[in-house]
């Protein structure tokens, strides 16, 4: 039940984009098509699952003050390394994931472009596994959390690509074509989101 | 009339393309076609063989909103007569004051309450159309495009859903709010994905939550407040939620409650909902699929009552008659634009909503009311639906087919 409200938290009242504005520039690129989003969102949500529990063994097992004691250095704080392992670890599976799709699924590796590699500095990313720097999540609260921050980053995409599916039919003012609609857009869909932000369950 | 008719005609040469005031042909076009209708008939094939322009489509939901408006009238006079008679005062103050020394603040009197309403009333709706005008002319007159009448229902819909003690400032920047950045940026009515309406209400529910929120207030004499029935049930001690509520159910089904100012009455929403369902304007799916999950997910609450939490002993009947429940079922859930458009997805649109609307209620203690947020939410995700609906079907067609 513990591990459940983690997950539903993190995917509706805390969701990375629409309540923390994280990964903007993935959420606003590639939310042009359903079935691209659809892609980013699991390769999203793929990293997230597997990067929060792997960097969260690495605080606990390796940096933490006091962690090293099996190596025979109690004293050793390497706190001070995390944002470079984390960035190192997710660059490490975003180049493996990479691979993957561009060996399985060639086509969605054509039309997620730069955005692929650049979910190294994708800010929903390293913002999810600092997130559980922060909150002191165990291992299994670090899973949780990956994959329903993950979840929520896929549900957002795929939302807000529905939206744009639709809105191909509008007919906004010429300055707003493309991307400044699309940033309007996403603040109406935060303004609704806002209704979850505080639910308890 | 038939003088007026040929005036206007006269005066159309002027604005046609290559006339004197070409700019200004929609406000014109405006004027002539909420006068005397449209002239404009299809050429070429295909042929439009109905009526059921956007024009009609929006008259009948002007038309389907009266009961409501009626309501509204009745119910906030009604209210502030009440209040002053427990005061003992004789007439309010201000220039609502002057007005009712002429009638009389009498809570028996159906007059007396329609008149004290009003003064309520329709300074806001006043003040939402002239700000609403003002923007949509802009607009039309910047991008030609026409001056359409989805307005008239925007601007009723939002002034039905204000508290009648709102400053009018609010108003117009909610408003101001709802036209531009839920409709116009997106070339203006049939090509937004949010209701303007609900869009402007929930603007000024997060912008300025202390005249809005609802837990207090909003009878319209100054110095009764009192809460409105989910706000005192919110309060309530768990076990015995219901004796602590002041309204009756039939009271709250005819809509003697506190409230925002349209949404209180649910037996008048329910004529709005005939008359919309006989002409074919809302979906009847809409309806059903949330009214259906309104009362799954408050069965389902109201079975696990916990005895903490006083809002999961509201029994399902009373969800549907609390708050803005029926009317933004009616009204707002149904809107054509920002709701689902396939038939499956209406009805996963519906439960969407109805679901989300009692969770919100019961289970988030920040808002006391979540009908509004359920319907943006399902605003946000009826594309989504929609998508899915028809790929199912391309995918099923072309298994069919080959």
């Amino acid at each position: 039940m513990h591990y459940l409200d983690i997950i539903f938290r993190s995917i509706f009242l805390e969701n990375l984009p629409l309540s923390f504005f994280l990964g903007m520039c993935t959420f606003l690129a590639i939310s042009r098509k359903v079935k691209t989003a659809f892609g980013l969102g699991t390769a999203v949500l793929a990293i997230l699952a597997i990067a929060t529990p792997i960097n969260n063994l690495i605080l606990n097992h390796l940096l933490k003050p006091g962690a090293m004691a099996w190596a025979g250095q109690p004293d050793l704080d390497l706190t001070f390394l995390g944002l470079l392992t984390y960035i190192a670890i997710i660059a490490a599976i975003v180049q493996v994931m990479e691979m993957a799709i561009d060996r399985y699924l060639p086509a969605l590796y054509n039309s997620l472009g730069i955005y692929l590699p650049l979910l190294t500095v994708n800010c929903a990313i390293l913002g999810g596994v600092l997130f559980m720097v922060e909150r002191d999540y165990s291992l299994g609260e670090s899973a949780a959390y990956g994959i329903g921050a993950g979840a929520g980053f896929f549900l957002a995409v795929v939302a807000l690509a529905g939206i744009r599916e639709k809105l191909e039919y509008a007919n906004p003012p010429p300055g707003l074509r493309g991307l400044g609609q699309t940033f309007i857009v996403a603040g109406l869909m935060a303004m609704a989101f806002m209704g979850l932000a505080g639910m308890e369950l | 009339m038939q003088k007026l008719s040929t005036l206007m005609e006269k005066l159309g040469r002027h604005f046609q393309q290559g006339g004197r005031y070409e700019r200004w042909y929609s406000l014109y076009e405006a004027v002539d076609s909420f006068l005397f209708g449209s002239n404009t008939r299809t050429v070429g094939a295909p042929h439009v063989r109905d009526g059921l322009d956007l024009k009609r489509i929006m008259s009948t939901v002007l038309v389907a909103l009266i009961p409501c408006v009626v309501m509204a009238l009745w119910n906030t006079g009604h209210l502030a007569n009440t209040a002053l008679a427990t005061l003992g005062l004789a007439t309010p103050e201000g220039w609502r004051g002057s007005v009712m020394a002429l009638i009389g603040c009498d809570p028996a009197s159906h007059l007396s309450n329609l008149v004290h309403g009003a003064l309520y009333f329709l300074p806001i709706y006043l003040v939402t159309m002239v700000v609403g005008s003002f923007w949509e002319a802009i607009f039309t007159l910047v991008r030609g495009h026409e001056f359409s009448e989805a307005f008239l229902v925007t601007g009723l819909l939002f002034a039905l859903t204000l508290p009648p003690t709102i400053p009018m400032w609010q108003v117009a920047l909610g408003i101001s709010f709802g036209v531009i950045f839920a409709k116009e940026v997106f070339g203006g009515v049939g090509r937004n994905f949010m209701n303007p309406a609900l869009a402007s209400r929930a603007f000024l529910f997060f912008a300025y939550p202390a005249q809005i929120t609802g837990d207090q207030v909003w009878s319209a004499v100054d110095g009764v407040s009192g809460a409105t029935p989910l706000g005192q049930l919110a309060a309530a001690q768990p076990g015995q939620i219901m004796q602590s509520l002041d309204w009756s159910w039939s009271q709250a089904f005819i809509g003697t409650i506190p409230g925002s100012m349209g949404e209180t009455s649910t037996l008048a929403c329910l004529l709005g909902a005939a008359v919309l369902l006989a002409t074919g304007i809302a979906s009847w799916r809409v309806m059903l699929a949330m009214t259906l999950g309104a009362l799954a997910c408050a069965l389902w609450f109201w079975l696990t009552a916990d005895g903490i939490n006083p809002l999961r002993e509201i029994p399902p009947h009373w969800h549907l008659v609390l708050g803005g429940f029926a009317f933004g079922l009616v009204f707002m859930a149904t809107d054509p634009v920002s709701s689902a458009h396939t038939a499956t997805g209406q009805w996963l649109y519906g439960l969407l909503i109805g679901i989300l609307a009692i969770m919100i209620r019961v289970a988030n203690p920040a808002f006391p009311e979540g009908v509004m947020l359920a319907i943006l939410l399902g605003n946000v995700f009826a594309p989504l639906l929609d998508f899915f609906v028809i790929e199912a079907n391309v995918k099923r067609r072309r298994l069919r087919h080959g």
